[in-house]
C-alpha cells in the first residue's frame, strides 16, 4: 500500500522520458500522456480511500527514517486535492490533443508539449505529497520549471516578455524559498515538516514570526496574493487556453496548499489570525475590481482568479475546522471552475479571433452549446445556487460568522460583496460576449504563433473535453454532502496534527 | 544534528547580506541582463546562506574517517547542492529566454506591463488634447499600434 505513494510522482517522471522518446509518434505519446493521468487520478482515489480509513498513508524512500530521509505522506488533504488535480489536468490534456488534431492535423506530434506536461503533473503531485521542506521546494522548482517552458514555448514578442515576467518573479520566489530553508534549518536543524511542528514551538516567538512571515511571502507570491499578485493577469492570458487552464486552476492552488499545510501543521496559531484576514479582505477586493475594468476575458478571468485566492486564504484565516474545511472545498471548487472557464474562453475565442470583449456579440445566438459551457461555470464561480460555488460560500461565510470577530466580520463582508462583484463581471462578459449585434469573427492577428484563433474550428474532443469539466464541476455540488464531510474530517487532521505526526515519526514520537 | 545554537561567522553574514542587497538591487534595474546577473547573486547569497545553517566547519562527513561528533552536518550540503543545480539550469534558461527577447525586441530592456502602458496612453491622450501645439513632446519610447494590438488581444 505505501509503495503507491511514489507512483503519481514516478510515473508522469517516467512516462516524460518516454514521451520524449515517443515524439516521432503521436497517437502513441498522446495515449501515453491520456493513460498516465488517468492512472493518476485512480491512485489518487485510492489514497484518498485508504487515507479516510485508516489514516495518513507514508512512505519513507529509500528505508531512511523520517527527520532525515525523504518522506511521502498522502493525507486527506493532499489525496482530495491529488484526485481533483489529476482529473482536471486530463480533462486539459485531451483538449489540447482535440485542439493540436484540429489545427495541425492527427499526425503531427508536439517534441516538447507532452514531456513538458507530464513533468508539471510529477511536480504538482510530489507538491501535494511530499513530507519535507525541501523536497516541497523541489516540487515547486519541477513544477515551474515546466511551465516555464509551456508558457514560453513557440515565442512571439508579446509571449517572451510575458513569459520573462513570470519566471524572474517566479525565480526570485524560489530564492526567497531557499533562504526560508536556510532559516528553518539554522533554527530547528530539520526541514522534515512533522517534525519541525514539534520544534517550532521552542523557538523564540521572534523567530516563529519571522519563518511564519517569510513562508507568507514565498506562498504568497505562488498563489498571487495581493500585493504579489502582479505577475498573474500580466503572464498568463497570454500562452494558449490549455496551458493557461492548468495553470490557472492547479498553480497558484499549490501555492495555496502549501500555505495551509505549513501554518497549520508547522505553526500554530491557536485564533483567527488578523494578517491573513488583512490579505484575504484585499486580495478578495482588488482582484474583483481589477476583473471588472478589463476588457480581455482572459485577463478578467485572470484577475478573477486572484480575486477567488482571497477566499482560500479567508478560510485559512479563521483557522478553526469550519473555515479550514471551508477553504478545502474552495480548493476543490476553483481548481474546476476555474480551469473549466479557460478553456471555454478559449473555444470562444476560436471563432470570434479576439479576447477584447467589445470586439464579441451575439454569440449566444451563434453558438448555442458554448454559452450555455459559459454560462453554468460562470454562476459557479459567482455562488448561484445550486451550484459547488455556493457550497464553498456558504460554508466560508458560516465559520466567519461562528468565529465572530470584529475582523472576522469584516472579511465575510468583503467575501459577500465580491462574490456580488464576480456576478457583476461575469454579467458584463454575458452582456458584451452573448448578446447584442453579432459582429463578423477577426482574423488571426499573428498567424504564424501557437494561437491559432478566428478559424471557427472547434473539434468534438474540445467541446467534450471542456463539457466534462463543466459537469465534474457540477457533480462537486451534487456529492457536495460527503465532500464536505471528507473536508471537515480533513481540517480537524490538519488542526490536530497528531495522527500526520505520529503517521511520519512513529509511535514514539507523541 | 545540530541544535539551535548555530554560531554564525560575522564575515559569512556580512558577506550574504552585501550579496543579497546587490542581488535584488540589480532585479529592481530595466535593462534584461542586470536583473539576470541580479537572480545569479541572489542565487548565490541563498546557497551560502543554506551552508551557512548547517554550522561551523568541521571534518568530512564520512563514516570511519572522522568521529561523530566532529563532523559537518552534511544535509545543508546537499540541498546547496541540490539547489545550486537547479538555479543553475534555470538561469542557462533564463538566458535562452532573454537572447530571443533581445531577437524578437531589438533590445534587451523590460517594458512596462500591458496595464502601466494603458493608463499612460489614456494620459498622453488627455495631454495631447490639452496641448494641441505640440504633439508626443516628451515621447521617448513610441507607443504604436503593436501595443494597440496587445492591449486588445
Amino acid at each position: 500500500m505505501t509503495m503507491l505513494v511514489a507512483l503519481p510522482i514516478l510515473l508522469p517522471l517516467l512516462a516524460a522520458g518516454l514521451s520524449l522518446v515517443l515524439g516521432r509518434f503521436a497517437t502513441l505519446q498522446r495515449l501515453l500522456g491520456v493513460v498516465v493521468f488517468t492512472a493518476n487520478a485512480v491512485l489518487a482515489v485510492v489514497l484518498l480511500a485508504e487515507a479516510d480509513k485508516s489514516g495518513p498513508v507514508v512512505l519513507q524512500l529509500g528505508g531512511w527514517d523520517a527527520p532525515v530521509g525523504i518522506t511521502l505522506v498522502a493525507d486527506r488533504l493532499s489525496a482530495l486535492l491529488m484526485l481533483i488535480s489529476m482529473v482536471v489536468m486530463l480533462a486539459v490534456l485531451v483538449y489540447s490533443i482535440g485542439q493540436r488534431i484540429t489545427d495541425y492535423g492527427r499526425s503531427t506530434s508536439s517534441t516538447a508539449f507532452h514531456p513538458m506536461y507530464l513533468v508539471l503533473g510529477a511536480g504538482v503531485s510530489m507538491a501535494y505529497l511530499t513530507g519535507d521542506l525541501f523536497n516541497l521546494f523541489v516540487a515547486f522548482e519541477i513544477m515551474l520549471g515546466a511551465s516555464y517552458v509551456l508558457i514560453t514555448r513557440r515565442t512571439t514578442a508579446t509571449r517572451v516578455r510575458a513569459g520573462m515576467t513570470y519566471t524572474i518573479v517566479s525565480l526570485t520566489s524560489s530564492l526567497l524559498f531557499i533562504t526560508m530553508i536556510a532559516l528553518v534549518y539554522a533554527a530547528t536543524g530539520t526541514v522534515n515538516l512533522a517534525d519541525l511542528s514539534g520544534k517550532v514551538e521552542a523557538l523564540p516567538v521572534g523567530v516563529q514570526s519571522a519563518m511564519a512571515l517569510m513562508m507568507i511571502v514565498v506562498f504568497g507570491i505562488k498563489s498571487a496574493m495581493v500585493p504579489l499578485h502582479f505577475w498573474l493577469p500580466d503572464s498568463y492570458p497570454t500562452a494558449p487556453a490549455p496551458v493557461t487552464a492548468v495553470f490557472a486552476g492547479l498553480l497558484t492552488k499549490v501555492g495555496v496548499y502549501a500555505l495551509i499545510r505549513t501554518q497549520t501543521l508547522v505553526f500554530d496559531h491557536g485564533e483567527s489570525w488578523t494578517l491573513l484576514l488583512w490579505f484575504s479582505v484585499i486580495t478578495m477586493i482588488i482582484g474583483a475590481l481589477g476583473a471588472i475594468a478589463q476588457n480581455d476575458l482572459n485577463r478578467l478571468l485572470s484577475f478573477l482568479l486572484v480575486s477567488h485566492i482571497g477566499y482560500m486564504l479567508f478560510g485559512l484565516a479563521l483557522y478553526d475546522v469550519t473555515g479550514l474545511a471551508g477553504a478545502i472545498l474552495y480548493v476543490v471548487h476553483h481548481i474546476t471552475v476555474q480551469a473549466t472557464l479557460f478553456l471555454v474562453s478559449g473555444l470562444l475565442t476560436r471563432h470570434t479571433g479576439t479576447v477584447a470583449l467589445r470586439g464579441m456579440g451575439g454569440l449566444a445566438k451563434l453558438y448555442p452549446a458554448i454559452a450555455l459551457l459559459f454560462a453554468i461555470p460562470a454562476l459557479n464561480l459567482a455562488g448561484i445556487p445550486p451550484f459547488s460555488g455556493f457550497v464553498a460560500k456558504l460554508a466560508l461565510l458560516e465559520a466567519g460568522a461562528e468565529v465572530g470577530t470584529t475582523m472576522a466580520y469584516v472579511a465575510t463582508g468583503a467575501a459577500v460583496l465580491t462574490s456580488f462583484l464576480t456576478l457583476y463581471a461575469m454579467a458584463k462578459v454575458w452582456v458584451f460576449a452573448f448578446w447584442g449585434k453579432s459582429k463578423p469573427p477577426h482574423p488571426d492577428p499573428d498567424p504564424t504563433d501557437e494561437l491559432i484563433i478566428g478559424t471557427g474550428s472547434t473539434s468534438r474532443t474540445m467541446v467534450s473535453a471542456t463539457s466534462a469539466l463543466v459537469v465534474f464541476g457540477v457533480l462537486i455540488a451534487v456529492f457536495a454532502g460527503p465532500l464536505s464531510e471528507i473536508s471537515t474530517r480533513a481540517a480537524t487532521d490538519l488542526l490536530d496534527g497528531g495522527p500526520y505526526r505520529t503517521a511520519v515519526l512513529g509511535e514514539e514520537a507523541e | 544534528m545540530n541544535t539551535v545554537n548555530v554560531t554564525v561567522n560575522l564575515t559569512m553574514a556580512l558577506t550574504i547580506g552585501g550579496l543579497y542587497a546587490v542581488g535584488f538591487y540589480l532585479l529592481l534595474q530595466r535593462s534584461l541582463m542586470r536583473i539576470i546577473i541580479g537572480i545569479v547573486i541572489v542565487g548565490h547569497a541563498a546557497n551560502m546562506f543554506l551552508q551557512l545553517a548547517g554550522g561551523p566547519p568541521g571534518r568530512s562527513p564520512i563514516v570511519g574517517v572522522s568521529p561523530a561528533e566532529e563532523m559537518t552536518d552534511p544535509l545543508p550540503q546537499a540541498m546547496a547542492l541540490t539547489a545550486i543545480v537547479i538555479t543553475f539550469a534555470l538561469t542557462t534558461f533564463l538566458l535562452a529566454l532573454a537572447y530571443r527577447s533581445s531577437v524578437l525586441l531589438g533590445h534587451d530592456e523590460v517594458r512596462d506591463d500591458v496595464e502601466d502602458r494603458r493608463i499612460r496612453r489614456q494620459q498622453q491622450r488627455i495631454d495631447e488634447r490639452e496641448e494641441p501645439d505640440e504633439p508626443g513632446a516628451d515621447r521617448k519610447f513610441e507607443f504604436g499600434t503593436d501595443n494597440d494590438k496587445e492591449a486588445t488581444r
